[in-house]
């Protein structure tokens, strides 16, 4: 095994080993989508009707729509998540530790970032196998396929906790930075309504939602959970992944950035 | 040169000159104590030397490899311990050692052999599976001085390592490290602003307010006055 790749098993190993060892963080991150598939799904049902659009082929439920939604939910959490323990560990010296290695930058970041969607997915799976216990299921295929695009969308998300991670300084500060970043992302995106609903409202409206990588990530997980791509999406997500990386790199560089001013 | 070499080092926040031309050089198997107050530049110099701030006019040369034409060779031949802790409390110490080792590129045999001795050194073996969070103060510091070693480097920099640390676990650690560079033959560099950690044949830069005030043994500095004093006086006429 080379350096590179020893580096790279230990930090993901790291992350598995810090998120198994906080029960709370793993149960909050279920607790989370769960509660808004069983209560607020179950309210919803009676107020919105869905007509059969792709990759839907049959009517199908509000809790049944909401799922891919909620994966991206997760993951957007769980990148916000890894981003907020790198500005702790930066506060409390361990990414110094982390940059002083004898590596190229960009790969120790690539790592990280790697380590935290490889968390992102395994969650999306566990609320994934109790939706199916729940009675919400896709094609058998549908998890198979879903993979590549929930990597591909965890990495993207990832990448943008990073690069705000680079830029903002104080764990303080970062409580702000996720109610603009989560929630904006969030709600004006595909995953509580589908954009033809959107477009009901307004015009406007839409189209920022349609700007929206959040957006893509989602439609990509809900075509890959039916077995369809959607190249489109997947475009725009990995498009998104490699601006936020780049930017975040940026952030990250020795002669700029936040590193640089701190120390 | 092997050892640590710094030339003409300079570094501005904007406006502001945080080390202005710094040249000194550490030899193998010397103890070189960093000496300034608060903000005289110690930690600027840490940053540029582990490459955490992009390399600077001048030249840093760690066991001979320059941190701006090979980067990552100097930093795989130096030992790091930071001010701030970086152990991770939530992992155990062996996770935390073995965590270093594969960034350190070390194969899991070396890695959990040269983890094995640090650790029977340090007379913590029976705690390697405890978590980092249980040990003491006095320990965390031991179990990362370890840590910075396991790759074997040439080079060990310690930035103010006994901070928050008891009169009992400041001595040992003192005591420890100089006995690396006097029977390892490692180069160390001690950034302190603590004048009892230096003793008179260590190697001793004063840093004031960015610049090198004095470079010589501390004996050869304070010349048979307490360094305490000669360092005060030295720091407040440039004051």
């Amino acid at each position: 095994m080379t350096p590179a790749l020893r580096a790279l098993r230990a930090i993901v190993t790291r992350e598995a080993l810090r998120f198994l060892g906080q029960r709370g963080r793993f149960l909050s991150a279920l607790v989370r989508p769960l509660v808004w598939l069983l209560v607020f799904a179950a309210g919803f049902r009676a107020a919105l009707g869905l007509s059969i659009t792709p990759p839907y082929t049959t009517y199908i439920e509000y809790e049944t729509y909401i799922v891919p939604g909620l994966c991206g939910m997760i993951l957007l959490f769980n990148g916000m998540q890894s981003s907020l323990s790198l500005v702790y560990d930066r506060e409390m010296g361990s990414m110094r530790l982390l940059l002083t290695a004898p590596l190229p930058r960009w790969w120790l970041l690539l790592c990280k970032l790697l380590a935290g969607t490889a968390i992102g997915v395994l969650q999306c799976y566990a609320f994934l196998l109790i939706a199916w216990i729940w009675g919400i299921r896709m094609p058998w295929l549908g998890y198979l396929t879903a993979l590549p695009a929930l990597v591909v969308a965890g990495l993207m998300l990832g990448a943008l906790g990073l690069a705000l991670s680079s830029f903002v300084k104080q764990l303080e500060n970062f409580a702000g930075v996720m109610n603009f970043v989560i929630f904006p992302m969030f709600f004006l995106s595909s995953a509580l309504y589908p954009l033809w609903r959107m477009q009901e409202a307004g015009d406007l409206l839409h189209d920022i939602c349609a700007a929206n990588p959040f957006t893509h990530a989602v439609e990509l997980v809900r075509f890959a959970l039916y077995v369809q791509p959607n190249l489109p999406a997947l475009g725009w997500t990995a498009l998104a992944a490699v601006a936020f990386l780049g930017l975040s790199l940026w952030g990250y560089d020795p002669a700029r950035g936040m590193m640089g001013q701190r120390a | 040169m092997s050892g640590l070499s710094v030339r003409n080092v300079t570094h501005r926040y904007g406006p502001r000159t945080a080390l202005d031309a710094v040249s000194f050089d550490v030899a193998p198997g010397r103890f070189c104590a960093l000496l300034g107050p608060n903000g005289a530049g110690k930690s600027t110099l840490f940053a540029l030397l582990t490459g955490l701030l992009a390399a600077p006019p001048g030249t840093i040369a760690v066991a001979g490899h320059d941190i701006r034409r090979e980067p990552t060779r100097a930093l795989a031949r130096m030992g790091v311990v930071f001010q701030a802790p970086t152990l991770d409390l939530d992992l155990t110490v062996a996770q935390n050692l073995r965590y270093f080792a594969a960034l350190q590129g070390l194969s899991d045999r070396i890695a959990a052999g040269r983890i094995d001795r640090a650790l029977h050194r340090l007379g913590m073996a029976e705690r390697a599976g405890e978590r980092a969070r249980a040990l003491n103060g006095g320990h965390r510091r031991r179990t990362e001085i370890a840590r910075a070693l396991i790759h074997e480097p040439a080079v060990l920099l310690l930035d103010e390592p006994t901070v928050g640390l008891d009169a009992a676990a400041r001595a040992a650690i003192t005591d420890h490290v100089h006995g690396l560079a006097r029977e390892d033959g490692l180069t160390v560099l001690w950034a302190t602003h603590l004048t009892d950690e230096v003793r008179p044949e260590d190697d001793l830069v004063i840093l004031h307010k960015g610049r090198v005030l004095r470079h010589a043994t501390a004996g050869a500095v304070a010349r048979g006055a307490p360094l305490t004093e000669v360092f005060l006086g030295l720091t407040g006429e440039a004051a």
